[in-house]
């Protein structure tokens, strides 16, 4: 018959009446180390495991994270959205309007340009009044698919908090990864591309369901494809009723007054 | 596409509990709306804890299905085809989630110390 136990540490044991257990080890093993060595005779050793409960949930690091990031926006009055798209949806091409938009309407903005390799995309946007601050993921932090909140932690360094009321997230371009991660940000939208075809929205419900707000970008296209717009806006339904829906083209700049009210809207609340 | 980094998440959990004893499994609970691949998962497993202590451990997942309860009719249902959340009884869109987003190590497989 087995007895089972907790300790104070979490752990839960099952033993054998009768068995005698010294449970005290050390806790000053070195990092990097098997324990091996530390097992001494091997004639005695017994090959049975026990299960240890852990229960940690595995975002929990980031999560800390993101929300130490939302408490220093908090502390200098600053609001964040995390813009979120596939790649070449048109992040970017939005954001030189929307950055001209808020500099026009005395709004101080900084962007945190995520994206695996190059500034190009930092370099679209800079000298349109906001301060740019830029991520490659591919430099130092593996490559990632996404940003995450230590990420924007490091980001965070590169700009004037006390001059900033609001931080836009240009996060990588990627339609599964950046749904994973709170960054802090108090909103988060994305930019979907009428050229995706309608069925993003059941394919990709993790994305389409974390944000506030959905741009239908490069409707000036429409007459060019077989797109069915109501489908789509049926599908996105489906997956996020409340979602708020811009439809728009940030090549010809048509389109971007309620995008760009939804925004201050975001910035001041 | 991220599992590399959430192995890296699971390692350092795994590593924190572990205290100090050899690790032969680390179970994780993972929702059916967590968009990870459980063989990448295990592919990135296998080259985040080489050449560590918990090198040859092996990571067992258990898959929790989506789970919603309606509003419009107040049924609890689980979702066959976690893609299109909607209530399964009524087709209703009000729906909570019960269950499917777990992302948990929820415990670890330890040797017996004699």
């Amino acid at each position: 018959m087995g007895r089972f136990h907790r300790h104070d540490d979490g752990t839960e044991h099952e033993h054998e009446h009768g068995h005698a257990h010294e449970h005290e080890h050390g806790h000053g093993h070195g990092h990097g180390h098997s324990e091996e060595h530390d097992l001494g005779d091997m004639t005695s050793y017994e090959t049975g495991t026990e299960r240890i409960s852990v229960l940690e949930r595995i975002f929990d690091e980031n999560d800390r994270a993101a929300a130490a990031n939302r408490a220093t926006f908090d502390s200098h009055g600053i609001r964040c959205v995390n813009l979120m798209s596939s790649p070449g949806a048109g992040k970017t091409t939005l954001l030189v309007h929307t950055l001209t938009h808020l500099r026009d309407t005395g709004h101080r903005a900084a962007v945190i340009e995520g994206d695996i390799e190059t500034s190009i995309d930092a370099d679209r946007l800079q000298g349109l009044g906001a301060q740019i601050s830029l991520l490659n993921t591919g430099d130092g932090f593996g490559g990632e698919c996404h940003l995450d909140a230590p990420m924007i932690a490091k980001a965070l360094g590169k700009l004037d908090l006390d001059d900033l009321d609001l931080l836009l997230v240009e996060n990588v371009g990627n339609l599964v990864c950046p749904a994973e991660f709170d960054v802090g940000a108090h909103a988060s939208a994305m930019v979907y591309a009428i050229t995706e075809g309608e069925e993003k929205p059941l394919k990709y419900p993790v994305m389409f369901r974390s944000v506030d707000a959905v741009v239908i970008n490069k409707m000036d296209l429409l007459p060019h494809l077989d797109f069915n717009l109501d489908l789509f806006r049926t599908n996105l339904h489906q997956v996020n009723p409340d979602a708020a829906v811009f439809e728009l083209s940030a090549r010809t700049g048509e389109g971007l007054a309620g995008w760009h009210e939804w925004l201050i809207d975001a910035a001041t609340h | 596409m991220h599992e590399l980094s959430l192995c890296r998440s699971v390692f350092d959990i795994a590593d924190r509990a572990r205290n100090g004893r050899r690790v032969t499994a680390v179970h994780l609970q993972v929702g059916q709306l967590r968009q990870v691949v459980p063989d990448t998962l295990v592919y990135c497993w296998g080259l985040v804890t080489d050449d560590s202590p918990l090198a040859g451990s092996k990571l067992e997942i258990d898959h929790v299905p989506v789970v919603l309860d309606c509003a419009d009719c107040s049924s609890r249902t689980t979702v066959a085809h976690s893609l299109v959340l909607v209530c399964a009884h009524c087709g209703g869109g009000s729906i909570t989630l019960v269950s499917g987003e777990e992302f948990m190590v929820t415990s670890l497989d330890v040797e017996k110390e004699n």
